[in-house]
């Protein structure tokens, strides 16, 4: 940079990302916290994006994940990425994606949100992204808060928990998202937990393979919201999912379901005993396992009733 | 070249196509598309049009117009939309966004009144709205102005000493619905008119960065400096494309002010879009008796012409600045940046404003004739005065 340029053409602001030995999508040195479950997820996109082999590129909106790119002159992504106003990762990877559709070219267009900018203000440009059923791969990596503002409450936030913006704890319930992109009848949609690495991955694998609006979410452990401990984040989202909190299935084209892995049925304080955003005394915790376990009981007979066959 | 009778809005979609169309052999053209009276027919004339290489993708807002324009320009494709009034407003977190980015993404606004009071008509207070962000702005007069200002704001936003977005307006209805003889040039001289589009930041595997990460106080005010001298640049540019133009073309296009009679005037008018054409009229019929008076129109508001202003004002004792539109708590907007811009001329001129036709009020030769009454008889400046303004004010009492 020339603070008393005289270049005839203008140059652009970009944060390059300078070659390093590490060639790959999210560079050590990132911002992300010790334990964030993004770091996980991104470095699982990595592989499986290696594995396939294709290319990618980013369109995140203001988030946790825009913000681990780092400072200039530099970027911790190791792939191109573009940042979104919070509403927009959708439109703008409309734009991409139709551009790589008429160059012939098979980059994957993929969107990287956390939960403000999937459930609440991007939802709108999401579900018309999502009704065109462009050809993105939408990932949400979903810490139930907006993490980057400093811990506010979003429509992610599951029940009881404590939030800067709601300090006695919340007392509506987490949105269902899948089932609102599912009923968009996009080609995939599922659930993914870091605690379940395997499962991840196929979905991965499965999102990569198909074209349209696949969507992904992530339950994104993190610590720094949850008051969790960083070394145990694949453990905590393991035991959402061992208590129904988090149920972990697939949809196709809206219409095909498979669910992938059975809870055991723990109570659900062990989850929430490990987290400080949570007290137990606010939560009526018998009415919380009885609504998973009916949400669990319909997601399955819905996988009977409408298995999916691949 | 032969006219045909069309719309402005015709005449904008027409341009906007072509254009796009142009850039087929390169990475092609992707818009998103919103509806909103009085551009409506704008998208849908890009909506219908056979693309070679090209989507046009109907978004559900504004927002996401811009939004998809903004991932189709940093993909490397030749990107435009087109909106209106609380369109514009919806839209402006991203409008902002495409103007630091340095995408030269062309976007036609047909200038109506921002809402509340519900009121579809020529104002332009919407547009001017977005005077602080890194946007060329150009008001057109006439249905052919406005093709070929746009097919113009592409060349000039692409070319590399600028990359800016650019923005073309006209009036409601006026403009946007009236049919006037126009000629629509053929694709063939639309692509030797415009290079095909090479961003030179475009994302990219083989290179990847990152658009938009943090950028530290120092290297983002320098970016900022950046913006300043590409619009610095953006005269000098104006002019090569207008060159270019006339080669192509065969015609004139007009610059960044357009002058009439301000040779010798002692007083001049300064207006803008199709008050200017009311103005000139007026004007042409008083030069013809003698009358020492001339009309400025300042056709680019951004970056605001300062010494094309000064320049045609070098002889005028007196100046009327009228505007259609309003910055509440200050006046007429045009006036305020044109006081500014002649503010240390010496002897200085007195510059009084006007405002007239606001919500699409029709300004008529009367009121040119009232203008031009109260500005010769006046001594001493005073706040804006807004004219023919009883028979409203009346009504709503
Ligand atoms: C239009 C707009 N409003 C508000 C903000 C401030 N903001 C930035 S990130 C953010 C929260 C993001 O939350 P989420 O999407 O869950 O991502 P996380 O920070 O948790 O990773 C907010 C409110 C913004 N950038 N833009
Ligand atoms: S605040 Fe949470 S989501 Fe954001 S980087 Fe830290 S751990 Fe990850
Ligand atoms: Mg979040």
């Amino acid at each position: 940079m020339n603070s008393t340029s005289t270049v005839e053409t203008s140059s652009v602001p970009v944060n390059p990302t300078i070659a390093c030995s590490e060639d790959c999508l999210l560079r050590p040195g990132n911002t992300n916290c010790g334990g964030c479950g993004m770091s996980v997820g991104l470095n699982m996109l990595d592989r499986i994006l290696e594995e396939t082999g294709q290319q990618c590129m980013l369109a995140i909106p203001a988030c946790c994940g825009i913000v681990t790119a780092g400072g200039f002159p530099t970027s911790s992504y190791g792939v191109p990425v573009i940042a979104t106003t919070f509403a927009s990762a959708p439109a703008v990877a409309s734009g991409m994606a139709g551009v790589c559709e008429i160059n012939n070219e098979s980059e994957q267009i993929i969107c990287w949100a956390g939960d403000g900018g999937t459930y609440d203000i991007g939802l709108g440009t999401l579900s018309a992204a999502a009704e065109r059923n462009e050809n993105i791969l939408y990932i949400c990596y979903d810490n139930e808060i907006y993490g980057n503002t400093g811990g506010q409450r979003s429509s992610a936030t599951p029940l009881g928990a404590r939030t800067t913006t709601t300090p006695e704890g919340k007392t509506e319930r987490k949105k269902d998202i899948l089932s609102i992109l599912a009923a968009h009848r996009i080609p995939y949609a599922a659930t993914l937990s870091i605690g379940h690495p395997e499962d991840f991955a196929r979905k991965l694998r499965t999102a990569l393979s198909l074209r349209g609006l696949r969507f992904l979410l992530m339950h994104s452990p993190c610590p720094t919201g949850w008051k969790s401990e960083p070394a145990e984040s694949a453990q905590l989202v393991r035991l959402a999912v061992a208590a129904g909190l988090f149920p972990l299935y697939e949809i196709w084209d809206g219409c095909t379901y498979r669910v992938n892995v059975e809870p055991a049925w723990i109570d659900p304080r062990e989850y929430y005993r490990q987290q400080k955003r949570f007290r137990i005394d606010d939560i009526d915790v018998e009415a919380v396992q009885r609504e998973c376990k009916e949400n669990f009981q319909r997601l399955k007979i819905l996988a009977q009733q409408f298995p999916h066959r691949s | 070249m032969s006219k045909k009778l069309v719309t402005g809005n015709h005449a904008a979609g027409y341009a906007l196509s072509t254009a796009g169309e142009a850039n087929r052999n390169a990475r092609g053209a992707v818009c998103g598309i919103y509806p909103i009276t009085p551009q409506t027919e704008i998208v849908e004339y890009v909506a219908k049009f056979p693309f070679t290489k090209g989507r046009v993708i109907p978004v559900e807002s504004e927002h996401s117009a811009m939004g998809v324009s903004i991932g189709a320009s940093i993909s490397g494709a030749r990107a435009f939309t087109a909106s209106s009034s609380n369109g514009l407003a919806y839209m402006v977190e991203n409008i902002m966004v495409a103007g630091y980015y340095r995408l030269p993404i062309v976007m036609v606004a047909v200038n109506r009144t921002l809402g509340p009071p519900w009121n579809i008509w020529a104002d332009q207070s919407d547009t001017l709205m977005l005077r602080d962000f890194p946007w060329i702005q150009l008001y057109c007069e006439t249905n052919q102005e406005v093709l070929d200002t746009t097919l113009l704001a592409f060349r000039l936003a692409e070319d590399r000493r600028i990359l800016l977005p650019a923005l073309v307006c006209l009036d409601a209805f006026i403009v946007s619905h009236t049919q006037m003889g126009t000629d629509l040039p053929e694709q063939e001289l639309v692509d030797r008119f415009l290079p095909v589009l090479d961003l030179p930041h475009r994302l990219r595997c083989d290179k990847p960065a990152t658009m938009g990460g943090l950028v530290w106080p120092q290297e983002a005010m320098s970016q900022r400096l950046e913006i300043d001298e590409a619009m610095e640049r953006v005269p000098g540019v104006l002019e090569e494309c207008r060159t270019a133009f006339a080669e192509v073309f065969g015609r004139e296009v007009t610059g960044a002010v357009e002058t009439f009679g301000v040779e010798d005037a002692e007083t001049v008018l300064i207006a803008s879009s199709t008050i200017a054409t009311t103005a000139r009229e007026v004007i042409r019929n008083r030069r013809a008796v003698g009358e020492k008076i001339g009309l400025l129109k300042i056709k680019m508001y951004r970056p605001f012409p300062e010494a094309e202003i000064r320049a045609a004002c070098r002889t005028a004792k007196k100046i009327a600045v009228l505007d259609r539109n309003y910055a509440a708590g200050i006046g007429g907007i045009f006036w305020w940046d044109v006081r500014a811009a002649l503010q240390d001329c010496s002897p200085s001129p007195l510059v009084q404003g006007y405002l007239t036709g606001l919500c699409g009020g029709d300004v008529t030769p009367s009121v040119i004739d009232q203008v031009i009454g109260d500005i010769t008889s006046r001594h001493r400046a005073t706040k804006p005065i807004w004219m023919a303004i009883e028979a409203g004010k009346e009504k709503s009492r």
